[in-house]
Order: structure tokens, then sequence, then C-alpha cells
């Protein structure tokens, strides 16, 4: 009872990459408040999938094995979370910040009559004081994540209705082994008596799947466009100066926003969290909303004609100058240098 | 001939993709009177799904339908230009500070009011909040299906839906029993323009607050086109238990907000200067960070 749980989603048979990351973080949360993690899987052929988790400290995983349940469905998932929450009553539940996490965790929290708080980038332990009350909380988790669109932190909380809920996007939390010979043990839902006719409503007639094209998690040299780029055209000079480089190119949420750039490279909290050696952020002003997604980065250079721009505070280099003139210089040295 | 009773859950939102200099206050807090308060465009391309059913089937009801300030009548007006045929506005100083649970408990009562319905379309989130959460809690609190993250509805007919959507790596083609609930992502068709004739039939569709603001003539014109009003429900319309809403039936809360000012790094600055950049080209690739 009163333990953190984590939804774990499956990508082909395997555990989602985000889902590992958060058991790593709720292993964290649980050890700081002294409670056990469990781990929730739902899906068709389980058991070894279950076992795989042990080793991230899980000290129970739940696990839903249904042939039905081969491929992700809304209701029949919301239905068993939501069952197995009231059942367990769990302090804290995580779900990735993932098509399937954001289209489940609201059914299932608005079904607990629950907070859920979305795309937090830290989740913290905390106390907390109501201001007109004085009634004193111990130990509420701290979701904090940007907000209105971008420019400015919230931290939130959930003092009174639990489980407290929030969802994480992926690589914004780290993936660590615990213990490979961590002992937990696997509790069986019966899916046969929680689920209905009714949760299969909706059917999934077709499936595409595209192997990804684009991949940035791993370049080791980002350059990214915001806003300040201009143009799709002109975007064209990021991507000479990340092939040369032997690195990727990335925007912000504004320069996806207004079409210079494909979805797949948006950086920040609503799209992906990079850690290259080198981050070249060309025309971005540095919201905390792409901040977020960029600041470890082990170096960063800033590109920018505002020498005020907030970017260049975390910058290690900030060029002050139009991005159309410095790049083309950057590119020349370097074809130079490379000689 | 068939027709379709749609409800459309729209946003009035503040533009938090243009904020600027005059977007933050010095404190650190959002001044709301800089940034314009726009329809939510994910909304608007939810808007544009229920039109093309309309399209399809002409005898179609298309509501739209939003919870906020008094002002919010303003994309109600917008919707009606663009298509839709009735307007209803939710608004309360009661629901005011409400999360998305609570704001989905409140539309989840105005769409029931408005009952039977076939389809609620809405966008798959809002640009002020970015949470996509409002959508699945209301198709919770309807007890109906839900369908996020559509493309397009490829197919419809008494019974059933056929729709494509987004999801990881690829797009997935569902069919569900109506009702359902379908959220509508920024990708899918854009919203069709203001049409002319519907501009100059709906220009003066007024909530009766509004209506009340204005001269005798248009009091009269308005009681001679009944398709003006905007219908506008309250916490007592809806009978809504004043424990769901607002702060007090928000779980979540706000502890705090901060304007981050980044922890300055002991940054280098270099000129837009060729000799300068060279140095540092030079510098990085001789620390390996460059190959």
């Amino acid at each position: 009872m009163k333990n953190v749980f984590v939804y774990c989603e499956l990508e082909h048979q395997k555990i989602a990459e985000v889902s590992l990351e958060l058991l790593t973080k709720g292993r964290q949360l649980a050890s700081e408040l002294g409670c056990a993690l469990e781990a929730v899987v739902i899906g068709h052929e389980l058991d070894d999938i279950a076992k795989s988790l042990f080793p991230f400290g899980v000290d129970v995983v739940h696990i839903a094995d249904d042939s039905r349940l081969q491929n992700y469905l809304t209701l029949p998932h919301a239905h068993i979370l939501t069952q197995l929450f009231m059942q367990e009553s769990p302090q804290i539940v995580l779900f990735g910040g993932t098509f399937i996490g954001r289209d489940v965790s609201p059914r299932v929290a608005s079904a607990l009559r629950c907070g859920l708080t979305a795309d937090c980038t830290s989740l913290v332990i905390g106390d907390y004081t109501e201001p007109k009350t004085k009634k004193e909380y111990q130990n509420l988790l701290y979701q904090i994540r940007p907000a209105f669109g971008g420019n400015i932190l919230a931290t939130i909380i959930n003092p009174d209705m639990h489980p407290q809920m929030a969802t994480v996007r992926e690589g914004v939390m780290k993936k660590e082994i615990l213990d490979d010979a961590y002992k937990g043990s696997i509790n069986k839902i019966d899916t046969h008596a929680w689920l209905n006719d009714t949760d299969f409503a909706v059917q999934i007639i077709e499936k595409h799947i595209t192997e990804k094209k684009i991949n940035i998690k791993y370049a080791p040299i980002i350059v990214a466009g915001g806003y300040g780029v201009g143009s799709k055209e002109n975007f064209e000079l990021l991507f000479q100066l990340a092939k040369l480089l032997g690195g990727d190119v990335a925007g912000t949420r504004a320069a996806v926003d207004a079409g210079f750039i494909d979805h797949d490279r948006q950086v920040g909290q609503t799209g992906l969290t990079v850690r290259p050696k080198l981050y070249i952020a060309c025309g971005i002003s540095g919201a905390i909303q792409h901040v977020a997604g960029m600041d470890q980065s082990a170096q960063i250079i800033s590109i920018n004609t505002d020498a005020h721009a907030p970017i260049n505070a975390i910058a290690d280099y900030a060029i002050i100058g139009d991005l159309m003139e410095v790049i083309p210089k950057i590119i020349k040295s370097y074809i130079k240098n490379s000689k | 001939m068939k027709k379709f009773n749609i409800i459309v859950l729209v946003k009035q939102v503040p533009d938090t993709r243009h904020v600027g200099k005059d977007g933050m206050k010095a404190d650190g807090t959002i001044n709301r009177a800089a940034l314009p308060a726009i329809f939510n465009p994910d909304d608007m391309q939810a808007l544009e799904q229920a039109l093309r059913i309309k399209d399809l089937y002409p005898q179609t009801t298309i509501s739209v339908l939003t919870m906020g300030p008094p002002r919010a009548a303003n994309i109600l007006r917008e919707g009606l230009y663009r298509g839709a045929d009735m307007a209803y506005l939710v608004t309360d100083k009661r629901f005011a500070g409400s999360d998305t649970l609570a704001t989905s408990y409140a539309l989840s009562l105005a769409v029931n009011k408005l009952k039977p319905f076939d389809l609620v379309f809405t966008g798959r989130q809002a640009i002020d909040g970015d949470t996509a959460q409002v959508g699945p809690q209301t198709a919770e609190k309807l007890s109906i299906p839900q369908i996020t993250l559509a493309e397009e509805i490829l197919a419809i007919d008494n019974n059933t839906v056929k729709v494509k959507r987004t999801i990881a790596n690829g797009i997935e083609i569902v069919k569900a029993k109506l009702p359902v609930l379908i959220t509508v992502t920024g990708s899918a068709a854009a919203c069709r323009p203001r049409h002319a004739k519907l501009y100059m039939r709906y220009k003066y569709a007024r909530t009766n607050q509004e209506l009340a603001k204005e001269d005798e003539k248009m009091q009269a014109l308005f009681k001679s086109r009944p398709y003006l009003k905007i219908h506008v429900w309250s916490v007592d319309d809806l009978n809504a238990d004043p424990l769901w809403l607002g702060l007090g039936g928000s779980p979540t809360k706000v502890k705090k907000v901060e304007n981050v000012v980044l922890a300055a790094k002991d940054s280098k600055v270099l000129e837009n200067d060729e000799s300068q950049i060279n140095e540092l080209i030079q510098e990085l690739m001789n620390n390996h960070t460059l190959g």
C-alpha cells in the first residue's frame, strides 16, 4: 500500500526505454519515501519481460497477460490500471509522456479523480503548508514542468487527491540498473474477471509502422535552429554544417510550429531531451521549454544577433552575429583546419 | 438522409507561441494583457473534421462548446463563421482555477445537455497547457470511448466511425461504435477559412450579456433572428456539484511559479569575426569536441 508505481509500456514486445528510465526514478523516490516500487505491464506473453524488470529495483511486477491485449487499446489498459490502483492505493504513479502514456493516463486520472501533471522535467519529494488553512503535508511529489508555452517553470502538487500522477518524456530521466540479483515478485492480474466486452469498443483494423527515420537522440553533435533561422530554406545551411561535423539537426518548438523543420527533430520539454557533446544553438532565444531538453549538453555554442538572448547565459561560447554569416565562417574554418 | 449531432470542444488561449518582450512582467509572471487571445490551433483542425462530415451529410448539426470567461464568445462566433450551427459558452466565476480534471467535469455536464450526440471532437491539446488531458478525461466522464491523435475521419455511417490516427512511428486505422470522443492532431487538415455568407449571417451573434450592451435596434434584430443566440450556461444551469469545480475541485495545485533565470556559465563572447571563429574551431578540434 502507498507504494510508487510505474506503468511500463511495450514497444515491439520490449519495455520502452522511457519506462526503464522511470523505473530508475521510481526506485529513487521509493527509497527516499521508504516504500516499495511496483511496475505494471499489460500485453501478451509477458513472463520473461516481467522478470527483466527486477534489476531496476522493482519489488512487485503486476502483469495483465491476455491474447486480446496484444496491441495497445485505450479502454482495456485504462480499465485494468483503474482497478489495480483502486485496489493497491499507490501514492505515486509515473507514465511515459508517449503516445500511449498520454492517451491512457488522463483516462485513469479521471476515473480515480486524482491529479495528473503532464511532461514533468523534474520530480522531487518535499513538504507543503497550505497557505490558508496552514495544514501541513509531508513528502509530497513536487512535479516540476515548464508551463505557458515554456515561458515559466511551475511546481505542481496534488496534496489530497491521490495517487499523485505524472508523465515524463523519454530521455528526461536516466536509466540505471540497480542490482542484477534484485529479487521481486510477480502478481498476475485475472484479466477475464477485470475486462468486459465494452472495453473492446474500439478495434484496430490496420497498423502501419515505419522504422523511425530520424533519431537525433544519440547524435554526438547537434546543430539546432530556432524561429530566428527564418525559413525552411535557411535551415539547409544548418543541415550542411551538421553533415560536415558528423552531427544532426534539431529545432525548437517555434521552428517546428512555423514549419521550418520536422516534428521528429524537436528538442525541448514537449519533444526530445538530448545530451550531445556539442550543441550549436542557432537563432534560439532560450525559452525554458527548449533549454529543458538540451541544457545537459557537454558544450554549447550559441549564435544569435541578440547579445542578451537568455541562451547566451548557458552557452560556453556565444557568437554575436547573424547565423547566415557566422555558419559559413564556421564551415570554412572547419574545412581549412581539417586538411 | 443521415444526420449526425456533433459537438466540438474549443478553447480560447493566449498566443503563447509569440511571447514577446512584453509577454512577461518584471516579477516573472505572465502579462496576459500583452498576449492576443486566439482560437486554439488544434481545435480548429477538430472543427474542420466535423465540417467535413457536415459536407457529406448536410442535415448534421455542429455545436461549438467552450468553457471560459465571457470574452471566449469571440471564438464561438469564429466557429459559426466557419460553419458551426450552434454555440454554447459555459461561464461562471465558480469555474475559475479549474485544472484539467475539473474542466473535463464541467464540459462533460455541458455535453450531456446536448444528448443524444454522435461525436465529440476536440483538438489534441491547447497551446497554453500542452497537457492533452481534457479530451480523454471528458470521454471518461461521458463513459464513451476515445480516439486520440486523429488525422482524418475515413468513413462514418449510422453506428460506426473509421479513423486514421497517429501512433509512435506510424499510423493506425481504427473503428469505433458511436458515440465516441475524437481528439484531432495539429497535423490534420487545416480549417477552412470564414465563409463570407456565414460571416454576414452570424456577425451579430451575441450572448445575453453582450446583447444587453447593444442598442434597441440591435435588440429588435436579435429577437427576430433566434439563431443569433449564443447560449450561456452557468454552474446552476449545468446542475454542477460545487465540490468538483474550480480550485477546490482541482486535485493539482500550483505550489510555485518562477521565471527561470538561467544559471549563467562563464561564457566566452565572440564577435562575428573570421579569426575569432577560426580560433574557436581550432580549440574545439584540438580538444576533440569536433572530430
